[in-house]
């Protein structure tokens, strides 16, 4: 397989054209905006918690397939998660999108979301596959400064 | 195939371009990307350097390197006459009136900061207006909002219509007695228009309004006559016009410049230096404070020459053939739409794909070979203004050729492959 059809898998394709939870939560708790301002891509991600832990996560927003798809599968994946089990899902997910994991393959540590892998080899895409992770994080941590990927 | 056969064609029919030897002098286009032959279509972010440049760089660090108007040796004086030679080639290619109208500075947002900063807080005070069209690149606009801030000035926008064209009308409206500055682009970086800069002029002239003209895009695809034009001040970089980076022009009229304070002290700058007192050196060197980029300098003066070596009529008839059969061939693509599509536009195509964003037709084309810009092109009001977030920008140089528009095209049709 071409380094382009791993990174533009049917799954990520999939979720690009029909984005899961891709609508806003009126009765949000935590809510935050990301920005890339290389491309002009942009987010909003909105949390609803309970007892500690994501009880609902949605996405808007525009931006490419990539950044589309990888705020899509972060939402499915994220939902019963507490904090720090997000945080700890996050470091995967950027050591896999950065290619910088100790052992070489995060794959196993972050399920589905393996399907993103591919990223790696494209550094100017990295930021994309990054954006709604940024923003979710600052989310949780109820930080007011919209993220950026800078 | 065929495409390329008339290419070929074309080009051996007298009085037509000699593309085939002209990309010879560029060493970089030979070069593969990603196991394909380069197609680069990103020479409005930067262009590519032609030997005659290399050279004078290489030669500059290898054999004339020293700093210039200070040393008494002979490689100082090598160095200096090298420098100021290219300034007299610059004064040439803008046919300024003046050597000391050429102000070397790191490019063309320098070149606007200088005069907003200088001319700018000097000139302008509150309730005055400074007027921009709407498709200005961020550098055109950013240094007239810090300086609105400085001063208590205001910015005014002309409009454009849905070609991307400027709307004379709303600029003649917007002139008014608060109007004390005008600064436009020549050429749209985002979509390629061609701006009437002349009748722009005369307008803001009527009122006794001075006019800056970004030119970065204009310089690598048209020939410029600042009197011929009679704007007050021109702005270009040195490499998106065949020069190295990190070098460019302001060109400013010098009773304008010469009312001007400096805009960074240091060295060069100034012709005596006490405690109680500085005098500020004469015209140009009053605006070169400290060491500038003497290599680059030399470089762009190589460019200038090269350029100078070509027939610029043919250059003109070459973008405009390169231009029509580039968008008779894209406009064939489903779900295409060009953006920006003035009657006198320059060698840049500005796309959008339904359903499928700038970013991923970008990186689909890089693995094609093909080099675009995705994005906001730094003019993220030209993007609201036609109501998306980013486009897909082609756009030409004069070494470009139709067989390599082919190869976008067939790039263009993996990208729907893909997103199918």
């Amino acid at each position: 397989m071409s380094e382009l059809d791993d990174l533009y898998q049917e799954v990520i394709l999939d979720h690009n054209k029909s984005p899961r939870n891709f609508r806003a939560i009126g009765d949000a708790d935590r809510k935050a905006n990301g920005y890339n301002p290389l491309c002009g891509d942009q987010v909003t991600v909105y949390l609803k918690m309970e007892n500690g832990k994501i009880k609902d996560v949605s996405f808007q927003g525009s931006g490419c397939a990539i950044s589309k798809a990888s705020a899509s599968l972060m939402t499915a994946a994220l939902k019963g998660k507490t904090q720090s089990e997000a945080e700890h899902l996050f470091d995967n997910v950027h050591k896999m999108l950065t290619g910088t994991s100790a052992d070489g393959d995060q794959t196993q540590e972050v399920g589905k979301l393996a399907i993103l892998s591919g990223v790696c080899k494209f550094p100017a895409r990295v930021k994309c596959a990054s954006l709604a992770w940024h923003t979710v994080m600052s989310a949780l941590k109820g930080e007011a400064e919209a993220a950026t990927t800078e | 195939m065929k495409a390329a056969q008339d290419t070929q064609k074309l080009d051996l029919c007298p009085g037509l371009l000699d593309v085939e030897s002209i990309r010879k002098d560029f060493p970089l286009l030979a070069r593969k990307v990603h196991g394909k032959p380069l197609v680069y279509f990103d020479n409005g972010a930067t262009s590519q350097k032609p030997h005659p440049v290399i050279d004078a760089l290489n030669r500059y660090y290898t054999e004339e390197n020293s700093n210039i108007h200070r040393g008494v040796h002979y490689l100082s004086e090598l160095a200096t006459s090298l420098y100021e030679e290219a300034r007299k080639k610059l004064r040439r290619f803008v046919n300024a009136r003046r050597l000391e109208e050429i102000i070397f500075v790191r490019g063309t947002t320098e070149a606007i900061n200088l005069v907003a900063q200088s001319y700018g807080r000097k000139f302008l005070g509150a309730g005055d207006e400074i007027v921009v069209s709407a498709m200005e690149h961020h550098s055109n606009i950013v240094p007239w909002q810090m300086l609105c801030e400085q001063v208590g000035a205001r910015l005014r926008v002309i409009p454009i219509n849905h070609d991307g064209e400027l709307v004379l009308d709303e600029f003649r409206r917007l002139l008014n007695q608060r109007t004390k500055f005008v600064s436009i682009t020549h050429v749209s970086n985002a979509l390629g228009t061609v701006v009437p800069v002349k009748e722009v002029v005369k307008l803001a002239h009527a009122g006794g309004v001075p006019v800056l003209l970004d030119g970065a895009q204009a310089v690598p695809h048209l020939p410029v006559d600042v009197q011929e034009i009679d704007c007050d001040f021109y702005a270009f970089s040195g490499h998106k016009m065949f020069g190295p980076t990190g070098v460019g022009v302001l060109y400013g009229r010098a009773e304008l410049l010469d009312k001007m304070p400096p805009y960074q002290g240091g060295g060069d700058m100034i012709s005596l230096v006490t405690f109680e007192k500085t005098h500020y050196n004469v015209l140009p060197y009053k605006f070169e404070a400290g060491t500038p980029n003497i290599a680059g300098g030399i470089g762009l003066g190589a460019a200038v020459d090269y350029l100078a070596g070509l027939d610029w009529d043919q250059v003109v008839a070459h973008e405009r053939d390169l231009l029509e059969y580039a968008t008779q061939a894209i406009t064939k693509i489903d779900g295409l739409r060009i953006i920006g599509t003035a009657k006198e536009k320059a060698g840049v195509i500005s796309f959008v794909l339904d359903h499928v964003h700038a970013h991923d037709v970008g990186t689909i084309l890089d693995q094609e070979g093909v080099a675009v810009r995705a994005g906001h092109h730094c003019a993220m009001p030209v993007m609201q203004r036609f109501g998306v977030p980013a486009t897909t920008r082609a756009s030409f140089a004069f070494y470009n050729t139709r067989a390599e528009i082919d190869v976008l095209v067939g790039a263009l049709h993996r990208v729907l492959k893909v997103f199918g």
